[in-house]
């Protein structure tokens, strides 16, 4: 890492998913008045462009929060920076490069998501620009391993909630993750995967799932008229899942004893909608919550059933469902702990859906 | 989750239609003789389950006394109908809309007066609680679900053959059977109503609830009805069937252009349900394709849980039951592909034939344990049970009109417990058929004609066995009615009652013929044919005894297949050979020479050269000539060899196939004639069992305890089937771990032909199990 590498600027890492390309950017800070120089204008516009600014066009935005100050990179120092812009805007993306002659500076743009595949014949013909295209599931396994390794200040990057099955005294907590082999690492983008880590380089996906954050976001479009994912999950916050949810005490009066069942239990995910009177009394915060719940909770079942599987007792979940999404952060802690009564830890990481962008960026400057 | 109270909506009732155009009475059968009560009540469907007596006549034969000389009558026995009660389960399901008009019903028939309890299960026995205490005045006692659920499916897995199959849409026969483990321990259960339960079951009355889904058939109705404003759940899956849920999914190609190559994920596959609603406008879905992608996100859910479990637990047996599979073919489609995908193939999605009355059994079992019904062997009636998707508007239009939405199934306690035959070389894989008519569909169109234009024939002569009986006719033509609508049934639906076989068409008629107090239509044309064949029997023993050791073994199996010729269940034989009953050596001119067409007869002979076998269990076919001068020979030989003899016949009449009783009186007679037998009699080589079945096929997984224990006691060493029925339409493939003879002659031109032989082809099937060569002579094996 100490070696200066010889990789001209610009440096991005990209991450084309089905709903949001994730995008990071490295920013020199270290930059000497020989490099200023020498340095084009196409460059400089560029860098000024993504830096000066927390949001492009109508969409695209810059997680600050997120931003990781004075990293040392590839034997330069600067700033991670990290940007999100939804998927169906990439024309707009592309039209911006264009715009400000990307292809001049002959940087090759390493992408991974599956979006690198689909778009590569647009990048080429829309700006010029030809993609270095790479597996996402090595690059997110190489990003999370880097970004948690980088992170000594401010904010722990790896987390968990402490008594998640005690609502009042559930509170989040930083969590080393020295010696994290093996671990379950749960991807929740648009659908989701499940990879079980042993190393590096030894890894495989154990399996994935179709309900993932597309679906929550598809379903609560459909069913609350709402358009965005931050809509979504205000609306969830204010709902109460249990008048959508046929509940285990809704069938049983209470707990059912013979199967060791509680009876505050989802028995039924949207059962009660199959009555018309239950149907018309419900609220869209209601739904809003019910879906947020139903899909977080049938996550946390299948990565419970691999975890046994796999016989790992680590699990990571990153992916950009979980952004802003404490909710399901902490169902997904609660049912860690109490189907696996204690076993089972659920871990979260800041930086939850840029990892695979940082890998690619890695490839970038230490191709493997 | 178990299936869940308080569904409010009635799925389908609204458009049904509420009368019932059959007479309750055909529905509710024997409600007079009826003594425990249980009853299952779902979201949508009650299920009524009641323990009967059945009064039947049956055919008895009894020996005359023959030295008082008291019949006048040269007859060898009398033949009497005499009344049998035998118990029966009858299990009905109708839908909750009419209730009332049963439970009505029921009270009005009610007879016994001991009954005072009625076990129910189900989320809506709470709820029917008061009204049906009211109406019965009988007490309602609940039972746990998940209990009788899982002791139901123990119940018809044990007792139904071709109770589970593996669904396939686009197979020729849509429904592949599976043939019974006689171990169905362990397995899986999924159980998905309105959410999903998995059970783990390892024994009778041990089972764990081991995991389960909130998102289940509750999420499908429940969900579905937001989204699309429809409210029937059957609506729901018409709706699905009909929509394109690529619309709605954002499938991988719609994320990698096309497939994910490295991870083998295809293109097709769905990334991310619902996941393009996110993005474009509301109003471009239509009602179908959302309801199609939900379908496709509740069933890939279910199925990937129910593989993960069926992976920690290593369990391979995974049976799919609930509402939400209850007969839909949509369902059954999407929970097998799931399943196909996430395990590669390595664990089938089964489903069940009675899926939907496993609570009421089980309901009905809890209550009946005093009776310890779990003690006896139980066999589908084909007469009384309605079939496989009896009330599924699409499949059976027919049917449905008929009776409305009722279906019914019963069960008939058998005799005797029913057991494999040890001889069995896999009985797990041991199937009795030879032709499965479900996937043959040129066999199918044959075998229906065929038993569609035998009608006339048995009709008459059922009319004819009951001379005395004014209203036989008429019977026979309610008989008649019967049986052609099931062969109508069959014809729209092989699949009804498992695998249609030729077996299961004879079983059918039997079933039929019974029904309507037919119980032994051969009975008189029996005993005429015995009595003629004994008065040779002394003749033909003579004359073998006369012929050198190497032609008398050609003898004796030329004598059991020219003997066997004479059946008059075959169609070719009945028509061509209505002759007087002839002498043995008149018969042979029907017989093919040698090389026949299966013939081992060389090895045979080989064999008979060397050390006898220890003992010879021998399934009997006909009587008259067939048994008495062609078997009894035949039998006379292994006797005076040295080798014990186990004659195996029908515990109850088929055709003119010899029962047990017929055969008793038989080998005593004969037994008077010839010291080699009686011989045998007295010193117990000679033995005579009753094989367990009243079927003229034989299933060597479902015969008479008493036989297999005799078998395993005897050290049985060599099997000898008999006949076509035996040893063609069934066992022709059944491979065994001992030595094992079949012989047949083909007596049926088209299945001559298939088999690539004439009209009285002879199959002489001599087989030595791989790895255990015959005692004395390497080459013997056939090649």
């Amino acid at each position: 890492v100490g070696v200066k590498c010889n990789i001209a600027f610009p440096w991005f890492g990209m991450d084309i998913g089905g709903t949001l390309v994730k995008l990071v950017y490295f920013e020199p800070k270290d930059i000497t008045a020989e490099e200023e120089q020498e340095e084009v204008e196409n460059l400089k516009s560029i860098r000024r462009y993504l830096t000066s600014n927390t949001a492009y066009g109508k969409t695209g935005i810059r997680d600050v929060h997120l931003q990781l100050q004075d990293l040392t990179l590839c034997g330069r120092t600067g700033n991670l920076h990290f940007i999100r812009f939804p998927t169906h805007d990439l024309p707009a993306f592309l039209q911006m490069g264009r715009n400000k002659h990307f292809s001049s500076l002959h940087t090759t743009l390493c992408a991974t998501g599956g979006g690198a595949y689909k778009f590569e014949s647009d990048f080429r013909t829309m700006a010029d620009l030809q993609l270095h295209k790479l597996d996402e599931l090595d690059c997110l396994i190489r990003g999370v391993l880097y970004i948690d390794s980088v992170v000594s200040s401010g904010p722990s990057e790896c987390y968990y909630f402490e008594n998640p099955t005690e609502p009042d005294r559930c509170v989040q907590k930083p969590y080393t993750l020295e010696n994290p082999y093996p671990l379950l690492l749960v991807n929740i983008g648009s659908g989701v995967s499940i990879l079980a880590v042993y190393s590096e380089n030894n890894y495989k996906r154990v399996t994935g799932t179709s309900l993932g954050g597309g679906t929550f976001l598809g379903l609560c479009c459909l069913l609350t008229g709402c358009s965005t994912f931050e809509e979504a999950l205000e609306m969830a916050s204010l709902g109460e899942s249990t008048r959508v949810d046929k509940l285990v005490r809704d069938i049983y009066g209470g707990d059912y004893e013979r199967f060791g069942l509680p009876g505050w239990a989802v028995a039924s995910s949207f059962g009660n909608m199959m009555s018309k009177e239950k149907r018309e009394s419900v609220s869209k915060e209601d739904l809003a919550r019910a879906t947020l719940v139903t899909i977080t909770n049938n996550i946390g079942s299948i990565t419970r059933m691999c975890a046994l599987n796999e016989n790992i007792e680590r699990v990571v979940f990153v992916g950009n469902f979980l952004r802003v999404n404490t909710l399901s952060m902490k169902l997904l802690a609660y049912a860690m702990d109490y189907w696996s009564k204690g076993q089972l830890k659920a871990l979260f990481l800041r930086h939850e859906g840029y990892f695979g962008a940082v890998g690619a960026l890695l490839e970038l400057l230490h191709p493997s | 989750m178990a299936e869940c109270s308080g569904i409010d909506s009635n799925p389908s009732s609204h458009t049904m239609d509420k009368s019932i155009t059959l007479p309750p009475d055909e529905i509710f059968r024997n409600l007079e003789n009826a003594k425990r009560f249980a009853i299952d009540i779902g979201g949508s469907l009650t299920k009524l389950a009641y323990y009967s007596t059945v009064q039947h006549k049956v055919a008895k034969v009894r020996s005359f006394d023959h030295t008082a000389k008291e019949a006048a009558s040269d007859k060898l026995y009398e033949i009497s109908v005499q009344e049998e009660v035998t118990a029966r389960l009858h299990f009905i399901k109708f839908e909750n809309a009419y209730i009332e008009t049963c439970l009505d019903f029921i009270k009005d028939h009610l007879v016994n007066t001991e009954t005072k309890v009625i076990k129910a299960t189900g989320g809506g026995a709470h709820k029917f609680k008061e009204l049906i205490e009211r109406k019965l005045g009988l007490k309602v006692d609940k039972e746990d679900e998940m209990t009788c659920l899982i002791k139901g499916c123990n119940f018809v897995l044990k007792n139904i053959p071709h109770e589970a199959f593996v669904y396939a849409k686009h197979a020729d026969s849509e429904f592949r059977f599976q043939t019974t483990n006689p171990d169905i321990f362990p397995y899986l259960l999924v159980n998905i109503g309105s959410g999903v339960s998995i059970v783990k079951v390892e024994a009778e009355d041990k089972f764990e609830r081991i995991g389960g889904s909130s998102i289940g058939g509750g999420t499908f109705w429940g969900l579905g009805a937001l989204l699309t404003k429809t409210k029937r759940f059957d609506e729901l899956l018409q709706l699905a069937s009909k929509g394109q849920h690529t619309n709605v999914d954002m499938l991988v190609k719609d994320i990698y252009g096309g497939s994910y190559g490295c991870l083998g994920l295809t293109g097709d596959l769905i990334a991310s349900s619902f996941g393009k609603s996110a993005t474009a406008d509301k109003g471009d879905f239509s009602k179908e394709d959302m309801a199609k992608s939900l379908l496709h996100m509740i069933s890939n859910d279910i199925g990937q849980l129910a593989c993960l479990y069926a992976k920690l637990h290593n369990l391979s047996r995974v049976y799919f039951g609930g509402f939400f599979i209850r007969g839909h073919p949509v369902t059954m489609h999407t929970i097998t592909y799931s399943i196909n995908f996430f395990t590669k193939g390595e664990v089938q999605a089964l489903f069940l034939r009675h899926e939907g009355y496993l609570g009421a059994i089980g309901a009905f079992l809890k209550g009946a344990e005093e009776d310890n019904p779990n003690q006896y062997s139980w066999g589908e009636n084909y007469a009384g049970s309605s079939g496989l998707m009896s009330v599924s508007p699409d499949m059976n239009p027919m049917q449905r009109a008929r009776s409305g939405t009722f279906d019914m199934l019963e069960m008939d306690r058998l005799e005797r417990q029913l057991v494999n035959l040890p001889l069995l070389q896999d009985p797990s894989s041991y199937i009795p058929d030879t032709v499965d008519l479900t996937e043959d569909a040129l066999a199918r169109e044959y075998w229906l004609y065929c038993f569609e234009e035998a009608l006339d024939g048995v009709v008459k002569r059922a009319v004819a066995s009951q001379p005395d009986m004014l209203e036989a006719a008429l019977r026979a033509e309610k008989f008649r009615q019967k049986y052609r609508h099931k062969l109508q049934t069959l014809r729209h639906q092989p699949f009804a009652y498992g695998s249609l076989t030729v077996r299961s068409l004879l079983d059918t008629r039997e079933h039929c013929l019974n029904e309507f107090n037919f119980p032994d239509p051969y009975s008189k044309i029996k005993q005429r044919e015995n009595d003629v064949a004994l008065k040779y029997y002394q003749k033909a023993v003579k004359s073998l005894e006369e012929l050198s050791w190497e032609e008398r073994q050609f003898a004796l199996v030329r004598g059991v297949l020219a003997g066997n010729v004479f059946d008059w269940g075959a169609k070719a034989v009945s028509d061509k050979c209505l002759i007087p009953l002839c002498a043995q050596t008149d018969c042979v001119v029907f017989l093919s020479e040698r090389p026949w067409l299966v013939d081992s007869y060389n090895q045979w002979l080989e064999r008979m050269k060397g050390p006898p076998h220890k003992c010879a269990l021998f399934f009997v076919d006909n009587s008259g000539v067939d048994i008495i001068l062609g078997v009894m020979p035949f039998v006379r030989e292994l006797l005076s060899r040295g080798t014990e003899v186990v004659l195996a016949s029908n515990s109850g009449p088929a055709l003119n196939d010899v029962t047990n009783g017929e055969l008793q009186i038989l080998t005593e007679r004969i037994a008077a004639m010839d010291p080699v037998i009686q011989a045998g009699l007295r010193d117990d080589r000679l033995m005579l069992v009753q094989s367990g079945s009243s079927s003229p096929c034989l299933d060597l997984s479902r015969l008479d305890k008493v036989l297999a224990m005799v078998v395993r006691e005897r050290q049985t060493d060599l099997v000898i089937i008999e006949g076509m029925g035996r040893a063609i339409h069934t066992n022709y493939y059944a491979m065994l771990s001992c030595e094992s003879l079949k012989m047949a002659v083909i007596k049926n031109s088209w299945l001559a032909d298939r088999l690539g032989g004439k009209l009285f082809s002879v199959v002489f099937k001599y087989e030595v199990p791989a790895g255990k060569p015959s005692q004395d002579c390497e080459t013997s094996t056939p090649s």
